[in-house]
């Protein structure tokens, strides 16, 4: 098993026709994934890639039973996109699209409340179960089916980590980029508990990074409800305060969100967490007491 | 985008919030001609940085003539401020906001900022003016009062009342201050500001709430819908190599180290600092070419790496994903060519055609270190420098 998408995931990618959505779509088909329906308002009716393209995430829900989301719109209509997808009744939006204005994800996270969509995202890579569908941007190759889950900030190193657990050996069950921004639609708990639930993934790695206080929060819920073994890593040890990192959510303010506070609350909560990003890999290793 | 304590007062009196008459001068004839402009017999001179603490440091002074406002301004522009918020450089002193003297009764603090685990504004008041508001935090934090503006329904009135109460506020103050708070909330939210900061927030002897200073920062994601603000934008504040960077849509952060490195992707990036740093080496800048790195802009930020004079050599770190490793290393042989670099170069390209990539650099007539994965750079690296 896997979390979240699989062989029977059916994506519609919005934002279809686009540059980044006609490249990434074509890489999400040629690695098998079952991408069903393209929307681009003003070109429903018309083929991309052989999918059919529609007008509304609604018309393509009717027409052709997607349940997944995959956004490549621009960041000005972005959060009208993740709402569209979940008025027209989509199980999982997948929001790719990077630098979304704050403001708009406040009305997002509000109209997401009470309704049943999960949205990842914004400013992330997206999702994949290795051999069975990818719903994102990230490069299938590094990948490997297997049992561990990856959960990160991040997006390139994501990708490290990844590598050097194929590298050693170990699958992946599911990997997914939560995304770099302050507001972002699921957090390191929701995953946890999906990864703690899900009898295929035997440990999790989850990767963080400076800024705001998800991964204190995770490691709370770690030590409360996981019995899994969780390896971590956390970037931006050497980072200056009140520096935005990049990642709009990676800055220190007003002395919190720091890396060491981080480290000491997974640490705390008995997260094995890797000292240096070249160790993520051998530090699964040693969490397992084995060689994948 | 950080802006000036008068330009964030420009924007905070279109809202209707309370602030005192000012004017912006450049240079000392400008600031004469302010204060008589304004008028009155009590002036105070403010130096314009994108730092706090100027107070400590000299940048605020008082006046009580036109001609000792000149006198005042003739010292201050061009004058090296230092503040806790500066570094020991400290930051040339260019603009002055010139205001009229205000009666300071009491010294209080008022903040916006977003709460990102509730997905919410968050409005933070306080009596302990006029001092930084982390120390109360830390110390004191009971003397924070804290309001969760509800997203769907917005500041509710109640809520203001709350907050005047909190402020230890009476009679026609209440008054003020609700009026006061409700603007600057609403200028936060119309700007897409990503924290609105008054410090202090006075309460005049006529019983006046005001904006003594103002810092607004905004949220870059949301300058689209904000073209007005573009001219807010003042060079001077910024470090040269980081506007460079920003033309090309790079992310360049300059640090005090002389390892210099370029990464694809923030996170990547800035766990490269921290392995240098680990391996015993120090950064020299953050600096994120994008999930998309081209030749074009791999080029571009190794130029800029490499005018830092600090730089003793430099690391880049891809993990080509979508982006190809053998793109990056033609524009890493290009850039080298181009711009006779003389400092050692370590390359580490993993992921898509990175082996294809290596042949490419180890063929060229120039000089890489190749190195095998993330930890050999990060030591090969610091093995040069050291």
């Amino acid at each position: 098993m896997s979390i979240l998408v699989d062989k029977d995931t059916r994506v519609v990618v919005q934002g279809i026709t686009g540059s980044e959505g006609t490249f990434h779509a074509g890489q999400m088909l040629e690695y098998g994934t079952r991408v069903v329906a393209g929307v681009t308002p003003g070109k429903g009716g018309t083929t991309h890639l052989g999918v059919p393209v529609f007008n509304t995430v609604a018309d393509a829900v009717d027409e052709t039973g997607a349940d997944t989301s995959c956004i490549f719109v621009p960041p000005a209509f972005a959060a009208d996109a993740i709402m569209e997808a979940a008025d027209a009744g989509i199980k999982l939006v997948v929001c790719i699209t990077e630098g979304i204005p704050t403001r708009d994800m406040v009305e997002v996270n509000l109209y997401m409340t009470d309704r049943p969509t999960r949205y990842i995202g914004p400013n992330c890579p997206g999702a994949i179960s290795p051999g069975k569908a990818k719903v994102g941007i990230m490069p299938a190759f590094i990948h490997k089916p297997g049992s561990i889950g990856v959960i990160s900030r991040s997006g390139t190193l994501t990708y490290e980590a990844v590598g050097q657990l194929t590298a050693l050996g170990f699958g992946q069950s599911t990997c997914i980029g939560i995304g770099g921004d302050p507001i972002v639609g699921s957090s390191f708990i929701d995953l946890l508990e999906m990864f703690q639930n899900d009898p295929d993934t035997e440990a999790v790695v989850m990767i963080g990074e400076i800024g705001g206080n998800a991964e204190e929060n995770a490691a709370r819920y770690i030590s409360e409800s996981v019995t899994k073994p969780v390896v971590a890593f956390i970037a931006g040890r050497t980072a200056p305060p009140g520096r935005r990192m990049g990642h709009a959510g990676a800055i220190i303010s007003g002395g919190k969100g720091t890396a060491d506070d981080k480290i000491n609350a997974l640490k705390e909560a008995g997260v094995l967490v890797a000292e240096s990003p070249a160790e993520i890999g051998s530090t699964v290793q040693r969490a397992l007491g084995k060689t994948g | 985008m950080k802006i000036h304590e008068y330009q964030g007062k420009e924007i905070l009196r279109k809202y209707g919030v309370a602030v005192p008459e000012g004017r912006a001068a450049f240079t000392p004839e400008e600031a004469e001609e302010a204060a008589r402009g304004l008028g009155g017999g009590r002036f105070v001179v403010k130096a314009q940085i994108h730092a706090g603490g100027r107070g400590k440091g000299g940048g605020v002074k008082l006046a009580d003539s036109p001609q000792e406002v000149r006198q005042l301004a003739e010292r201050m522009l061009g004058m090296t401020l230092v503040t806790h918020q500066t570094g020991p450089e400290g930051r040339e002193v260019r603009r002055l906001l010139i205001e009229q003297g205000i009666n300071i009764a009491r010294e209080l603090y008022a903040g916006i900022v977003l709460d990102r685990e509730s997905a919410a504004d968050v409005i933070m008041v306080s009596t302990e003016g006029g001092v930084e508001i982390e120390k109360v935090a830390a110390e004191t934090p009971e003397l924070i009062f804290k309001v969760r503006v509800d997203p769907a329904v917005g500041l509710r009135p109640f809520q203001l009342r709350q907050m005047a109460y909190a402020l230890k506020l009476e009679g026609s103050q209440i008054k003020s201050a609700v009026k006061f708070i409700n603007a600057l909330y609403r200028a936060y939210k119309e700007t897409d500001a990503s924290l609105a900061e008054i410090n202090p927030l006075v309460v005049t002897g006529e019983g006046e709430v005001i904006a003594l200073d103002a810092k607004i920062n905004f949220d870059d994601n949301a300058m689209f819908r904000h073209k007005e603000f573009a001219e807010y934008r003042d060079f001077d504040e910024e470090e040269p190599a980081e506007i460079e960077a920003s033309r090309y849509n790079l992310n360049y952060i300059k640090l005090d180290g002389n390892v210099g490195c370029m990464v694809n992707g923030a996170g990547l990036a800035m766990s490269t600092m921290d392995i240098i740093k680990l391996t015993g080496g120090e950064p020299a800048n953050f600096l994120d070419v994008g999930g998309a790195a081209s030749a074009e802009s791999v080029k571009a930020g190794f130029r800029i790496i490499v005018s830092d004079p600090n730089v003793k050599a430099v690391l880049i770190n891809i993990f080509g994903g979508i982006v190809r490793c053998d793109r990056v290393a033609q524009g890493v042989i290009d850039a080298l060519g181009d711009l006779d670099v003389k400092v050692p170069v370590v390359v580490r390209l993993a992921g898509t055609n990175s082996e294809e990539a290596a042949r490419m650099l180890r063929e060229s007539p120039l000089e890489f270190i190749v190195a095998d994965d993330f930890s050999d750079g990060a030591k090969k690296v610091v093995e040069v420098v050291v």
